[in-house]
C-alpha cells in the first residue's frame, strides 16, 4: 500500500459516517422534519451494532442491529412530534441526550471488551486497477453502500413519484394534505429512513472506523452530518462533496502535523470547520437557489384540520 | 447527558440517606468527582478502582460517592458544590479543568477537605496530588529507543498542558539514552477522549513511517490500530493488551488507591494536611503493566531503569539536557526542579513538532 493510498483510505474511512447520517437527514428534512436527533440515533445505533455482534459473534447482524436501533429509536421522535405534536427542536434535543445517556447505560458491560471487525470484501478484477483498485474496491460493505444511497436518494427524491411527493409535503403540509398525500404517513416513513441511516453510521463507527465501545464514541459526528445538511443545501451529491471535503480536510491536517509544518496546531484543527463556513458563505451567495431547495414547512408541526 | 442527569438524581437520592447515615454513626465520607464515566477504561476508571480500594481497606466506617461525567469548566462547580453540601468530608476532583472550581468551593466550605488531581492552586482546605507519570514515559522511551528499526516514533497528544509537554521530553530523553539520534513525530488532536480522532491520529503516524507509537489519549483506539498495522505501542492509565495483544510494550497504570487510602485515614485520626503530593513509581503511584513482546535483553534493560528510578538513582530529567532549538537547559549532572517540570512549556531537543501555545 503506498502513502497515497493509505491517506485514501483512512479519509473514506472517516468521511463514510457523516454522508450516511447526512443523507438520512436529507431525506428527512425534505419531508418537512427538523430531526436535531441524530447524535442521539448514531450512538443508539453503535452501542446496538457492538452488543449484537458480541452476542452473535457476527459482524453483519451488528450491522443490521445497528439499522434496527437507529430506526426504531427515531420512531420515539416521530411519536412524539408527529402524532403528539410537541415542538421538534425540543423533541430532537432530548432524543440525542437521552441517545448518549442510553447508550452509555446499555454498553456499560462492554466497556473494552475487544470488538469484531466488519472486514471488506474484495471486488475481483476491480480491485486490481492501480491506485484506485485497492481504495475504492476492496471497502467494506458500508462504503459501498453509502454510495449507493446517495445515488438513490437523488434518483428517488428528483425522478420519482413517491419523492415528488414527499418533497410537495416537506414544502407545504397543507396543500399536500388537500391533495390527498397522507403528511404524518409519509413523515413517519422519513423520520424513519433517517433513524435507519444513523444508525448504519453508528454501526460503521463500532465495527469499522474504531472497533470497540466506549461512551460518547460517537464524538459530535451526529452534529456534523446535521450542518453537512444545511452546507449541502438539501441536495444529495452535494452530501457527498461536502462530507469528503470535511473528512479530506480533517485527516489531512493530522499529517501535516506530522510533518512538522510549523502551522499551529490549534490553527489545523479548525481548518475543517473553516472551510466548512467558508464554502456555507459561498453558497449562501446564491440567495434565490437557497431558497428554491430549502423546504418551506421545515421543522413547522402539522395538525389537519379535517 | 440523561445519564449525568440520573447520576444527579441518584446522587442526591443517595446523599440524602448517606447524609443522614454518615452523621449518625461519625463516619468519614469520601467523595470523588469524575470527568469521564467511572467504566472509561482509563483515567476516571482508575481513579474509581482508587475509590473502591479506600471502601475495602475500611470496610463500613467510611462512605464514599462519586459524580461522573461532569464536564471540566465553570459548571462543573455545581456538581463540587452538591458534594461538599452533602456531608462529604473529603473531595477528590479528579481532573485538571476542575482547578478553578475546586477553589472557589474549597473557600465556601472552610470545613470540608478537597484535593484537586494534577493542578498546582492549594490552599489551607485544598491540598493537590498528582503522579510522576513521566518516570513510566522515560521507561517507555527507552524500550522505543531499542523496538523502533526507524528510530522514530508517533506520540498523539491532547492539550499542550506541562502534563502533556512532559510527557513527550521524558519519553524523547528516555529514547535518546539509548539512540541518540531518536525522532518524535507528535501530533495534536485537542482532546482527551474521542476513539474516532484517536485512530485518525494513529494511522497518520503510521501512514508517515513510525514504527512505535504512544498515546496520551485514554481509549484503546489507537492500540487497536497499531495491533491492526503491526505496529509496536504503549497504553496509557491502563493496561491495553486485551487491544494490542501482538504489539504492547508495556502501559502506564495508574493506582491511586494507596494515595486515597492514606489520604482519607489522615481525615479519619484528624491529622489531614494540605499538602501538595508530587509521588512516583517508588510511592506505587504508577505501576508499569507487564512489559512484553520484546526481546529479553530489552526487558532486562527496563527492569533496570524501573529499579533506578525507584531507588532514586536515576531522574529522568538530568542533564546535559539541550532545549529543542539547542540552547542548554540542564548542565551535566543537574536534575530539574519540580517546579519546572510542573510548568513545563518546552521540548527539548529532538522533537520534529513546533509546540502549540
Amino acid at each position: 500500500m503506498t502513502f497515497f493510498e493509505a491517506v485514501l483510505l483512512t479519509i473514506i474511512t472517516a468521511s463514510t459516517p457523516l454522508v450516511i447520517a447526512a443523507i438520512g437527514e436529507l431525506v428527512t428534512e425534505r419531508a418537512g422534519v427538523l430531526n436535531l436527533g441524530v447524535e442521539g440515533m448514531v450512538i443508539i445505533g453503535s452501542v446496538s451494532a457492538f452488543a449484537a455482534a458480541q452476542l452473535s459473534g457476527s459482524a453483519y447482524i451488528g450491522l443490521l442491529a445497528g439499522v434496527a436501533g437507529g430506526a426504531l429509536f427515531s420512531l420515539l421522535f416521530s411519536f412524539l412530534t408527529l402524532t403528539l405534536v410537541a415542538n421538534q427542536v425540543a423533541t430532537g434535543l432530548a432524543l440525542t441526550i437521552m441517545g448518549l445517556g442510553a447508550s452509555g447505560m446499555i454498553g456499560e458491560s462492554y466497556v473494552s471488551v475487544p470488538g469484531i471487525r466488519l472486514l471488506p470484501i474484495e471486488i475481483p478484477l476491480l480491485s486490481q486497477i492501480p491506485y484506485i483498485g485497492t481504495v475504492l474496491f476492496k471497502q467494506d460493505i458500508v462504503f459501498y453502500l453509502s454510495i449507493l444511497l446517495v445515488v438513490a436518494v437523488n434518483w428517488f427524491l428528483f425522478r420519482s413519484r413517491a419523492g415528488l411527493k414527499l418533497r410537495a409535503i416537506g414544502d407545504s403540509h397543507s396543500s399536500a394534505h388537500a391533495l390527498g398525500i397522507g403528511v404524518i404517513r409519509t413523515r413517519y416513513l422519513a423520520v424513519m429512513f433517517g433513524g435507519a441511516c444513523a444508525g448504519l453510521a453508528g454501526a460503521q463507527l463500532s465495527l469499522i472506523y474504531t472497533p470497540q465501545w466506549t461512551e460518547n464514541m460517537s464524538g459530535g459526528r451526529g452534529w456534523i452530518a446535521l450542518a453537512l445538511v444545511v452546507f449541502a443545501s438539501w441536495r444529495p451529491w452535494r452530501i457527498l462533496a461536502g462530507g469528503y471535503l470535511f473528512g479530506a480536510v480533517t485527516i489531512l491536517q493530522l499529517h501535516a502535523q506530522a510533518f512538522g509544518i510549523g502551522v499551529p496546531a490549534q490553527f489545523l484543527s479548525m481548518l475543517p470547520y473553516a472551510a466548512t463556513v467558508v464554502v456555507l458563505i459561498i453558497i449562501s451567495q446564491n440567495r434565490r437557489m437557497t431558497l428554491i431547495n430549502t423546504p418551506a414547512s421545515l421543522g413547522k408541526s402539522f395538525v389537519p384540520d379535517r | 447527558m440523561k445519564k449525568i442527569a440520573i447520576a444527579f438524581a441518584a446522587t442526591a437520592a443517595m446523599i440524602v440517606s448517606f447524609g443522614a447515615s454518615a452523621e449518625a454513626a461519625g463516619k468519614t465520607k469520601a467523595c470523588f468527582i469524575y470527568v469521564g464515566s467511572h467504566t472509561d477504561g482509563g483515567w476516571s476508571q482508575a481513579h474509581d478502582m482508587g475509590r473502591l480500594a479506600v471502601e475495602k481497606e475500611f470496610g463500613g466506617k467510611v462512605e464514599t460517592a462519586f459524580l461522573e461525567n461532569v464536564a471540566e469548566g465553570p459548571d462543573s462547580e455545581r456538581a463540587i458544590e452538591r458534594m461538599a453540601r452533602s456531608g462529604c468530608s473529603i473531595v477528590f476532583t479528579t481532573s485538571f479543568g476542575f482547578m478553578d472550581s475546586t477553589v472557589a468551593v474549597a473557600k465556601k466550605f472552610p470545613k470540608v477537605k478537597f484535593e484537586h488531581a494534577t493542578g498546582f492552586k492549594a490552599s489551607d482546605n485544598l491540598a493537590t496530588y498528582n503522579s510522576r507519570f513521566y518516570e513510566g514515559r522515560y521507561i517507555n522511551g527507552q524500550i522505543a529507543g531499542k523496538m523502533s528499526k526507524k528510530g522514530i516514533a508517533g506520540y498523539i497528544a491532547t492539550f499542550p498542558v506541562p502534563e502533556v509537554v512532559m510527557g513527550i521530553n521524558a519519553f524523547e530523553q528516555g529514547a535518546k539514552s539509548v539512540n541518540p539520534n531518536f525522532k518524535m513525530k507528535v501530533i495534536w488532536i485537542n482532546t482527551w477522549f474521542d476513539p474516532g480522532k484517536e485512530a485518525d491520529a494513529a494511522k497518520a503516524l503510521i501512514d508517515q513511517g513510525v514504527d512505535v507509537l504512544t498515546q496520551h489519549t485514554d481509549t484503546t483506539a489507537p492500540m487497536q490500530v497499531a495491533e491492526q498495522r503491526g505496529v509496536y505501542a504503549f497504553g496509557q492509565s491502563s493496561d491495553m493488551i486485551k487491544a494490542g495483544p501482538k504489539v504492547q510494550l508495556t502501559a502506564i497504570e495508574d493506582t491511586w488507591g494507596p494515595y486515597y487510602i492514606k489520604r482519607v485515614k489522615a481525615v479519619m485520626d484528624g491529622t489531614w494536611k494540605s499538602e501538595q503530593s508530587f509521588d512516583g513509581l517508588a510511592a506505587g503511584n504508577l505501576t508499569m503493566a507487564p512489559f512484553t513482546n520484546m526481546p529479553d535483553d530489552v526487558k532486562k534493560m527496563a527492569e533496570d531503569t524501573e529499579a533506578k528510578i525507584k531507588s532514586g538513582e536515576l531522574a529522568p530529567f538530568t542533564g546535559p539536557i539541550n532545549k529543542q532549538d539547542g540552547t542548554p537547559w540542564l548542565k551535566a549532572g543537574e536534575k530539574a526542579d519540580d517546579g519546572t517540570l510542573l510548568g513545563m512549556n518546552f521540548y527539548v531537543e529532538g522533537i520534529d513538532d513546533k509546540l502549540p501555545k
